[in-house]
């Protein structure tokens, strides 16, 4: 065995291990930290194959100010435990299961009938995975998409905060 | 890979540590007698010559204090917290260079543990996760003012965080680079505070924000909090949250330092390689000095006027600075 592919298991395992944590876990502060180590685990993943960027942009956004928030949310609402008899939406439970089946069958056909076209990059171009070459890829060839994106995010934002002044003002009254 | 050159980056790891271990010990000791002599007090001056061995009295009071765990802790959480917030302060020095090259008996050296063209992204990463710790802390103390001082520090930082992350926007687009030593190596004649001073005025501020020091030490305000996530910790788990604390001080104003004030290199001199860890130092002692003086004269925020700073006065004069700089470069070319 490789020291790459020991590598490798180990840390799928933490990922497994981790996202299995994420979803048995009953108490809602444990499956936010999985989900942190998840996303850490995810990220190591990057820098093992050369995206020094994202591996970094992963840590800081998800890993970083999402989960951050995720716990803030958790820790302010008092909600870590989580109860077993508000169920509100009974329909949801077997819907999950099949389109998780679905999910899991579209993977095993892919990974088992469809496996010969998956390249290994053997060499890397020079550069690959730096800043310099994402921001070019991301500003030139994908300047459209990008910008949607940005759009959609500055939507979200303001709506965000039209939604808490309004809370205030019926507060108010 | 080469075994010399794994032994070259444990003992350079380990030079770091040592570092910011024996760092914090007397930062502690030069914070007492600086604030003492602001206070026109003489300050601790009893343990040896000048108070020298107060850290380690300190530090065996420390070990020999009782350990307690709250009763209805969450104990698993409570033991990390203090290991997961000493944890980013320590690998945050990873990226950050002091030094140039050296050669010891015939193998040439560098003064840096890493040189990613990631570095500034790197430091940002760090900074965001250097958060859980206060936060596990607070929750699992199981504790009100324990877990208000967690909210209000995750609150803090995140706010801040994003001011601290556009103040490093500046110095990198002046050097095109996000390696430090590349930032470092730009600032050969004219350091970066002069160009980018609002920037640097950012970061100062985003900066004692982001390692709650006086005047944003809401998440341990005293008078209202006890004294906050850690009030719960005794002996050597409160150590390591102090212990994180000043070396997240002397990290930042390392940070500063290396991103706006020229890190290892002075201006026009070219200094032999050795004393880049010597410039360093002496500009870190600077800034530290700064930061005690700050927290010797300035009261503390009150938290609303804390926020609204951080977001509608920090966050658009960064983005504006941004702008500004983006501008000008594209104009001169």
């Amino acid at each position: 065995m490789t020291p790459e592919l020991i590598t490798f298991i180990l840390l799928a395992s933490i990922a497994v291990a981790s996202g299995l944590g994420m979803l048995f876990s009953r108490n809602a502060v444990y499956s936010a930290i999985y989900l942190i180590i998840n996303f850490i685990t995810v990220a190591v993943f990057y820098l093992l194959l050369g995206g020094a960027f994202i591996a970094v942009s992963q840590v800081a956004v998800y890993a970083g100010a999402i989960m951050v928030l995720f716990l803030f949310v958790i820790m302010l609402l008092g909600a870590e435990k989580l109860g077993r008899s508000g169920d509100t939406l009974p329909w949801q439970r077997p819907l999950a299961i099949i389109l998780g089946l679905g999910l899991v069958a579209e993977t095993l056909y892919i990974l088992f009938f469809q496996a010969g076209e998956l390249v290994a990059l053997k060499d890397l171009p020079e550069g690959f995975g730096s800043p310099s070459s994402v921001g070019s890829v991301l500003f030139q060839e994908y300047l459209l998409p990008f910008e949607v994106t940005s759009i959609l995010l500055l939507v979200a934002m303001i709506g965000a905060i039209i939604l808490t002044r309004q809370e205030k003002k019926n507060a108010g009254r | 890979m080469e075994p010399a050159l794994i032994i070259e980056w444990v003992i350079k790891s380990a030079i770091l540590l040592l570092f910011g271990v024996t760092g914090f010990a007397y930062l502690t000791l030069y914070e007492r007698r600086a604030l003492a002599r602001i206070q026109v007090r003489i300050g601790p001056n009893r343990a040896g010559p000048f108070g020298i061995l107060q850290p380690v009295a300190d530090g065996i009071k420390l070990i020999f204090n009782e350990e307690l765990i709250p009763a209805r802790a969450d104990k698993l959480m409570f033991v990390l917290a203090p290991i997961i917030t000493v944890l980013p302060a320590l690998i945050i020095w990873a990226v950050i260079p002091w030094g140039g090259q050296v050669v010891i008996a015939g193998r040439e050296i560098n003064l840096y543990l890493a040189d990613v063209n990631v570095g500034v992204l790197y430091l940002t990463a760090v900074a965001a996760i250097a958060v859980y710790g206060i936060v596990i802390a607070g929750w699992s103390s199981n504790n009100k003012y324990a877990l208000l001082g967690g909210l209000r520090s995750s609150a803090q930082m995140v706010s801040y965080e994003l001011a601290l992350g556009l103040s490093f926007i500046g110095p990198i687009m002046l050097a095109g680079s996000m390696s430090l030593v590349d930032i470092v190596e730009a600032q050969k004649n004219v350091w970066f505070a002069g160009p980018q001073i609002i920037a640097f005025i950012i970061f100062l501020i985003a900066g004692l924000a982001e390692i709650n020091r006086s005047p944003f030490d809401m998440p341990e305000a005293e008078q209202e909090l006890t004294a906050g996530y850690h009030a719960e910790y005794s002996g050597m788990k409160f150590a390591l949250f102090f212990m994180a604390e000043y070396i997240k001080m002397i990290a930042i104003a390392a940070i500063a330092a290396t991103l706006f004030l020229g890190g290892y290199r002075l201006p026009f001199i070219e200094l032999p390689a050795f004393l880049g860890p010597v410039v360093l130092l002496v500009k870190i002692i600077i800034l530290l000095f700064g930061m005690i003086w700050v927290r010797a004269t300035f009261p503390r925020f009150r938290y609303d006027r804390l926020m609204a700073f951080g977001w509608k006065i920090l966050l658009p004069v960064a983005l504006a600075n941004v702008f500004l700089t983006a501008v000008i470069l594209v104009l001169i070319g």
